[in-house]
């Protein structure tokens, strides 16, 4: 092989893997494949508050969210099947978050009313997303 | 000894010294992140662990990125036989990029930070990201130009850095449907470390190979062109190995599969390029440590990426070991021989042609900051694989909680920390070596 057919391979070859990968995008999100996998017309105000105040505390890189994030600290998309909704806005609520029931510690951000309400609403809708049946068991 | 063939070469120095102090600032963070898992009332609530990890992970990049520049500035003058267009624009950028830089640590540490992994930087900060990699961009343009020739090596460097910037864009589109977000977030996180970072590295690997071992130029272009062909086919559909489990469709599973599984690839082909190119070298090039990061980087590139990173990726297993320590443990060994060890070789052979007193580092401490770094590394990974999979087990298989698990599995976490203590002293060694021998040699 020379060098200009490497070349000629790279380019060509990478213009096919990108369209393969642009096909595949458009199928995924798709608003009939969104609308199946994660029925956005849940999406209200106040999940749509949730999911803000979850990035306005960085709360991703201690815990995980669908498996992404940090490893610090337990998964949150089950939370709600796992903890309960009066659970979670137990643990949101309290003050003394500082050594909630473990070892490690979840920071106060003193949160308002709504933002728990805004948070409760939006890992109720995360865990419907239809995620293949990820993860394995309620632990997350 | 050799001296740079071109005045404006030494514009990367700068870029290369922030690097390095920046490099130390994420080793700082990372040994408070690792104490915080084995105390978690280490400087807590002061510094809680959500904002270290971000620090940690946010100078990682961009001392990787001013690593990269440097290595840009060095390289494309010898490669296109030609002055840097501006090395006013150079230094300006490069002040600006630490600025920014700064602004964007600190602010972390006073809570003024967005909120998705990786892409906390605020959105001014991130604009002014992008402005200064379309300055950089600009700059290595317009020294392509005026120079006299266009070779390879840098027209794949340069396709790289459009593609950092063109991906970057996606960091600012955050839809509401959180599927949608993570499936875009990718294009930034993936595309960039398994794609166009990659085509960064190889060309680095390429003309650091030239250089050190006096191989036919044709000879290492046509590699390039293979190994970032590699990294392109299975790279970009690949990114579906991180579309198994956050509501995309479960075509994902098998085109992931497939093409993920094939992602070690082009790290396999570079390491046959480093060891063979070293084996069929015209010259003994008298620095040692440039030659060992440069084939280094390449082994331990295939071993963080390429095996660690096949280890869990179909689905089979991810399903396991998604979200666990197994993730980090991939994470720190790929990153660390990638992209880490790249800039490091790039430094150690340039750095000693800048400087004009001429002379190499001290090549025995830098041989020994080396071998402590890439074993502690090695060891840090180990112990993390080790946890990880303690972890699946314990957690989706028995079916323990989670805090219960990581009770279970704490002496990973110490071991860990110890190696990155270790790894800590490496870097000591290296930085003392790169500072003392800046004075002496």
């Amino acid at each position: 092989m020379t060098k200009s057919s490497a070349r000629n391979i790279f380019i060509g070859g990478t213009l096919f893997f990108a369209a393969v990968f642009l096909i595949l995008t458009y199928k995924s999100l798709s608003s009939e494949t969104l609308s199946k996998r994660t029925h956005p017309e849940n999406i209200s105000d106040k999940v749509v508050w949730g999911k803000r105040i979850w990035e306005r505390n960085a709360c991703i890189d201690c815990h995980t969210l669908l498996g992404e994030g940090a490893y610090y600290a337990p998964e949150l998309g089950n939370v709600i099947k796992r903890r309960g909704e009066a659970g979670v806005r137990a643990i949101l609520k309290t003050d003394a978050l500082q050594g909630w029931g473990t070892v490690r510690k979840m920071p106060k951000f003193n949160l308002s009313e709504k933002d728990i309400d805004g948070l409760v609403e939006f890992f109720k809708w995360v865990g419907r997303i239809d995620t293949n049946n990820w993860p394995p068991n309620e632990q997350g | 000894m050799t001296q740079c063939k071109y005045e404006s070469q030494r514009v990367a120095y700068p870029y290369f010294l922030i690097a390095i102090l920046l490099f130390a600032g994420q080793i700082l963070f990372g040994l408070i992140i690792g104490a915080q898992y084995v105390w978690p009332d280490f400087l807590f609530p002061a510094i809680p662990f959500n904002i270290a990890r971000m620090i940690h992970i946010n100078l990682l990049v961009v001392w990787i990125i001013f690593g990269f520049m440097g290595s840009a500035y060095y390289l494309l003058p010898e490669e296109v036989e030609g002055e840097i267009y501006s090395t006013k624009l150079a230094l300006i950028d490069c002040y600006l990029f630490l600025v920014g830089g700064i602004i964007a640590i600190a602010g972390y540490l006073f809570r003024w930070h967005d909120g998705r992994e990786f892409l906390e930087q605020p959105t001014i900060i991130k604009i002014a990201i992008v402005i200064v990699v379309l300055l950089f961009i600009f700059n290595m343009i317009m020294t392509m130009v005026k120079g006299r020739k266009r070779t390879s090596i840098s027209i794949v460097l340069l396709g790289g850095f459009l593609g950092l910037a063109v991906f970057y864009l996606f960091a600012f589109y955050k839809p509401a449907n959180l599927t949608e977000d993570k499936f875009y977030w990718w294009w930034v996180v993936h595309l960039w470390v398994e794609g166009v970072w990659e085509l960064i590295m190889a060309s680095l690997l390429s003309f650091l190979i030239i250089k050190l071992t006096g191989i036919d130029r044709e000879v290492a272009e046509k590699w390039l062109y293979i190994i970032i062909g590699l990294t392109l086919f299975t790279g970009i559909v690949g990114t579906g190995h991180h579309y198994y489990w956050i509501g995309t469709p479960a075509f994902w599973k098998t085109w992931g599969a497939w093409f993920s599984a094939s992602e070690p690839l082009p790290f396999l082909a570079m390491v046959a390029f480093a060891f063979k190119m070293v084996r069929k070298r015209t010259r003994e090039h008298p620095n040692r440590a440039a030659v060992l990061w440069t084939v280094g980087s390449a082994v331990m590139a295939f071993l963080g990426a390429g095996v660690w990173g096949f280890m869990h990726t179909l689905p089979k297993i991810n399903y396991y070991t998604h979200g666990t320590q197994i993730t980090a443990s991939h994470g720190h060994l790929a990153f660390f021989g990638a992209y880490a060890m790249i800039v490091l070789a790039m430094i150690s052979y340039a750095v000693p042609n800048i400087r004009k007193s001429g002379g190499f580092a001290n090549q025995k401490a830098e041989i020994l900051a080396f071998w402590t770094m890439v074993i502690s590394m090695i060891f840090i990974a180990i112990t993390l694989t080790g946890a990880g999979i303690a972890q699946a087990y314990l957690q989706r298989v028995v079916g323990l909680s989670y805090m219960e698990t990581q009770g279970q599995i704490a002496i990973f976490y110490i071991v860990r920390l110890f190696f990155g203590l270790t790894f800590a002293a490496g870097l000591i060694i290296y930085i003392y070596d790169f500072f003392s021998s800046s004075k002496t040699a």
